[in-house]
């Protein structure tokens, strides 16, 4: 897929965040392309999740987020994600004791919720449909979470390591969904996992210690293994 | 079979007042200390509005009732949204602004209707006893006790097959994942406070019936077991609170007649210990596993 760097769909802007006495976000600022995979990355405790919350507005936040030219930045959490933003967190959160019908119930946001594309990406969770949620595994709790994020056609899909804890056949299932979901919408993904983030992100935005230090094509970083040591503290291509 | 049945007339009661407080609690942490006062409040309502209508204690009674559950629906919305809205992820606050809000309504009502209490509009039937195993059992405890299992039904249908139900069991598991399916759970907020004011304004009624007579201590004295019942039923759980009032209900009754009178309370407070000790997230874990 290719990126037309017209207007960028999301604009980040000095974006602060505090929690307790830490200072976790220092002005972070990128942008994100419309279509295709972003992918955020960063070592661990560089402030990922806490951007997307930020984005999210979970966590109280200074700065801009900006949303096809809307700032969104003074909105509650359910009016953001009702601009078109879906929402796979880092824990997944699926509701444990709701189940699988229940949860994508939840999720529902008008009469066209595209059960087909869900059970198209997921025909386990079809199957699955009256199983309470806290009885899935990982894996199916996670495709959960993707598939309620999915449910709607949000045009901004912000997705928190979703292959994180996966045995290596469930990661291969998740980042083909990724990339199915990428060909609908544009993907902003926290991804430890640099396999997944060469097979499906087009940019890629680095976090270290709460702000961002570089940002430009995935091909570029990840062909460079020198780079990606020094900005991600890991060898290029493995995980 | 006397004390079975007055056991489970009084569990039905806590079942009502805990059920919105467990409700509250569960989706929204809030302890709602003036749960109590809108018990108060919907009884003094029922006992005002008998006065005004004409027609036999029956008449009155349910004209009554009608009104004293609608006053506690409004007065509970009313009071999560001017005062306990404002206040989320305030914890302490909230506390605060729930006990002297119990205070202040309960003052209200001395101030207003007096110290002393009123008699309540109960029809004779009500009063007079049905013999089941060779008991004299007051017909008002198996009035009682059927509101507090229609209650227990119809509130279980509603949390499971209405969507504000759904929304209410995931916001109990994780409030903000609901938000954050574009989800407005402050609606669901004000729904569950205004619930639990109208439940709570039924056991106000009930406790009329039960008691002949209303007076300004009346919430108070039955919000501290019904936050006992909440404990050992599990916060946010239903079934559990339902359980755990039957349980309180019927040791309460049952250590009062056979050990001495006033052990009934400690009892139940043992009980509790006993519950926090085995089992401290109550009987009832409020995410099923």
């Amino acid at each position: 897929m290719t990126v037309v760097a017209t207007t960028p769909l999301i604009r980040v802007d000095d974006l602060h965040v505090y929690l307790g006495e830490s200072h976790v976000l220092q002005g972070v600022s990128f942008e994100v392309p419309e279509g295709g995979v972003t992918a955020l990355l960063g070592r661990n405790g560089v402030g990922k999740t806490t951007t997307l919350r930020a984005m999210m507005g979970l966590v109280p936040r200074r700065g801009t987020v900006t949303l096809a030219g809307e700032d969104t930045t003074r909105l509650q959490t359910h009016a953001i994600v009702r601009r078109g933003v879906g929402y796979v967190p880092e824990d997944r959160d699926v509701f444990a004791g709701l189940t699988v019908d229940e949860n994508l119930r939840l999720a529902e946001r008008g009469p066209n919720a595209r059960y087909g594309l869900v059970y198209e990406l997921f025909p386990e969770l079809k199957q699955r449909g009256a199983q309470r949620a806290g009885t899935l595994s990982g894996g199916q709790q996670q495709m959960v979470a993707i598939a309620r994020a999915l449910l709607n056609d949000n045009p901004v899909l912000l997705v928190d390591e979703p292959t994180k804890g996966l045995a290596p056949l469930l990661v291969t299932d998740v980042a083909a969904a990724l990339e199915r979901a990428a060909e609908l919408t544009t993907v902003l993904l926290v991804e430890q996992n640099l396999a997944v983030v060469a097979r499906v992100a087009q940019q890629v935005v680095v976090l270290d210690m709460g702000t961002v230090v570089h940002a430009g094509p995935a091909a570029e970083l990840l062909g460079d293994p020198d780079r990606v040591r020094a900005l991600l503290g890991v060898a290029g291509g493995s995980h | 079979m006397l004390l079975t049945i007055t056991g489970l007339g009084l569990g039905a009661m806590y079942f009502l007042i805990a059920s919105g407080l467990s409700l509250i609690y569960g989706l929204m942490g809030v302890l709602n200390f003036a749960h109590g006062a809108l018990l108060t409040v919907g009884a003094y309502a029922t006992w005002w509005m008998s006065t005004k209508v004409d027609g036999g204690p029956g008449t009155k009674l349910l004209a009554g009732a009608l009104f004293g559950i609608a006053v506690g629906a409004v007065l509970a919305a009313l009071i999560e949204l001017v005062l306990i809205r404002p206040l989320y992820r305030r914890p302490i606050e909230q506390v605060l602004v729930t006990v002297g809000l119990a205070l202040v309504l309960n003052a209200l009502v001395e101030a207003i209707w007096g110290f002393d209490a009123r008699p309540f509009p109960v029809p004779s039937w009500l009063i007079d006893t049905t013999s089941i195993l060779g008991a004299s059992i007051p017909n008002d405890r198996f009035v009682e006790i059927a509101a507090a299992a229609v209650v227990l039904v119809g509130l279980n249908a509603f949390l499971r097959f209405t969507r504000y139900g759904l929304i209410i069991r995931a916001g109990v598991e994780n409030r903000a994942m609901v938000t954050a399916l574009g989800i407005d759970v402050r609606r669901a907020f004000t729904l569950v406070f205004a619930i639990g004011g109208a439940l709570a304004a039924l056991a106000g009624v009930l406790s009329g019936v039960y008691f002949g007579v209303v007076d300004p201590g009346r919430g108070t004295s039955l919000l501290i077991f019904a936050f006992i019942v909440v404990v050992i039923g599990g916060f946010g759980s239903i079934g559990g609170t339902a359980v755990a009032a039957v349980a309180v209900g019927l040791i309460q009754q049952y250590a009062n007649y056979y050990a001495s009178s006033g052990l009934g309370d400690l009892a139940v407070v043992l009980l509790l210990a006993i519950v926090l000790l085995l089992k401290p997230e109550g009987l009832a874990p409020k995410v099923a596993h």
